[in-house]
């Protein structure tokens, strides 16, 4: 049972006076990989199966190495934030939403470390 | 999480089917939804036959007819009976709609007749709309002026006025909130499509001087941004709006004041 108004419950916490920053970002990103996606995949679906010589030739092109590192940070960029709209979307209770938040926060991160370590390590052939 | 299936309470069951009128030629079969919270019962849909040729073209001229000859107890708001009062929204043919300006002729076979989705039921076909006049308040759905008021009246241009064509004519039904996804997940803080485009009508108000803080207030990630451009409230709306052009116009002024 709650006494407050309507009005006092639709006001809420007020304005967060931001989303405008991620709604460019996630633009961006997406234009950004409608070319990074191709150029990025097609000589890694090229090397694919043919041999560990052949996969380090292609990242040895650093053409090949930039794209590639370039498509990890964007392609887990623009995942996070499109993941992050999911969960505020439909993730309701507020403990699994703070925690579904945050994990969703690290873990893509995570993820275009890997890549862009991968890659580096591909290409300079350490 | 969201809910996929309807809570045990609000299961809609098989109602009462009324007799057919006698001798009559032309016979539609409309089905409407029941529901009477001081029953304790759950929902459920009646179906009741009217004679076309004794009942007027219209969906809210069955529903008089109904509740006039056939059933006194069903429930549903009218009155301007024209399409200028919005108090007949419900989800007609599985579209929300003004049963007023929405003809039977519009629908093949059964006629059915719901309340509008995923709001409270008060009773029948009346929903519980006060979140959503709520929300209608919240966005200042009037002039504001720093500029000491002139003697005779704020003037705007003919070009100025016609900015506000195919905004101002929104006549507040909720058809279009109710239709959107993103607002039946999120009513509690995203605005909907009928406060935000009400929001557009101020902004672009040349007359108005709260631009900025208008822009402000809507700048937040659920008040605006749960809209994903789903655009089922421009394809529901009764009267021809596009409530999803107010909100991307709104989205283009937050990025153009920072770039």
């Amino acid at each position: 049972m709650s006494y407050k108004t309507d009005y006092k419950r639709v006001l809420g916490l007020g304005s967060a006076h931001s989303g405008t920053g991620h709604w460019i970002s996630q633009r961006l990103t997406a234009i950004a990989l409608l070319f990074l996606g191709p150029a990025f995949l097609i000589p890694f679906i090229r090397a694919l199966g043919s041999g560990r010589d052949t996969v380090l030739a292609t990242y040895a092109n650093p053409f090949n190495a930039l794209v590639a590192i370039g498509f990890f940070i964007i392609m887990f960029r623009h995942l996070r934030l499109g993941v992050q709209v999911v969960i505020e979307d439909y993730v309701h209770g507020e403990r699994t939403r703070q925690l579904s938040l945050i994990a969703n926060a690290l873990f893509w991160r995570g993820f275009a470390v890997v890549g862009v370590f991968a890659v580096a390590k591909l290409a300079l052939g350490a | 999480m969201v809910e996929f299936t309807l809570p045990k309470n609000s299961r809609v069951t098989v109602g009462k089917t009324w007799p057919k009128p006698e001798g009559a030629k032309n016979i539609r079969k409309i089905r409407i939804y029941r529901y009477d919270p001081d029953s304790g019962e759950n929902p459920r849909v009646d179906t009741y036959f009217i004679d076309t040729d004794d009942c007027g073209p219209m969906v809210l001229d069955a529903l008089l007819k109904i509740k006039n000859e056939i059933d006194p107890t069903l429930t549903f708001r009218r009155s301007c009976r024209e399409g200028i009062c919005g108090s007949c929204a419900m989800n007609i043919d599985g579209i929300n709609t003004l049963a007023c300006i929405y003809g039977m002729d519009e629908i093949k076979g059964d006629i059915r007749i719901y309340p509008l989705p995923h709001m409270p039921v008060v009773k029948d076909l009346v929903p519980d709309l006060t979140n959503f006049y709520a929300q209608h308040a919240s966005i200042m759905p009037w002039l504001e002026t720093k500029t000491a008021r002139p003697e005779k009246e704020w003037r705007q241009s003919i070009e100025d006025r016609k900015k506000l064509d195919g905004l101002y004519e929104c006549v507040m039904c909720a058809s279009c909130s109710t239709s959107c996804p993103s607002y039946w997940w999120n009513s509690d803080r995203y605005l909907g499509p009928a406060a935000l485009l009400h929001a557009y009508r101020w902004i672009i108000d040349s007359r108005d001087e709260a631009t900025g803080e208008r822009l402000d207030e809507l700048e937040d990630p659920f008040k605006l941004y749960r809209c994903h451009t789903i655009m089922n409230c421009t394809r529901t709306c009764p009267k021809g709006l596009n409530p999803a052009k107010a909100i991307g116009e709104i989205k283009k002024m937050l990025v153009e004041r920072q770039a």
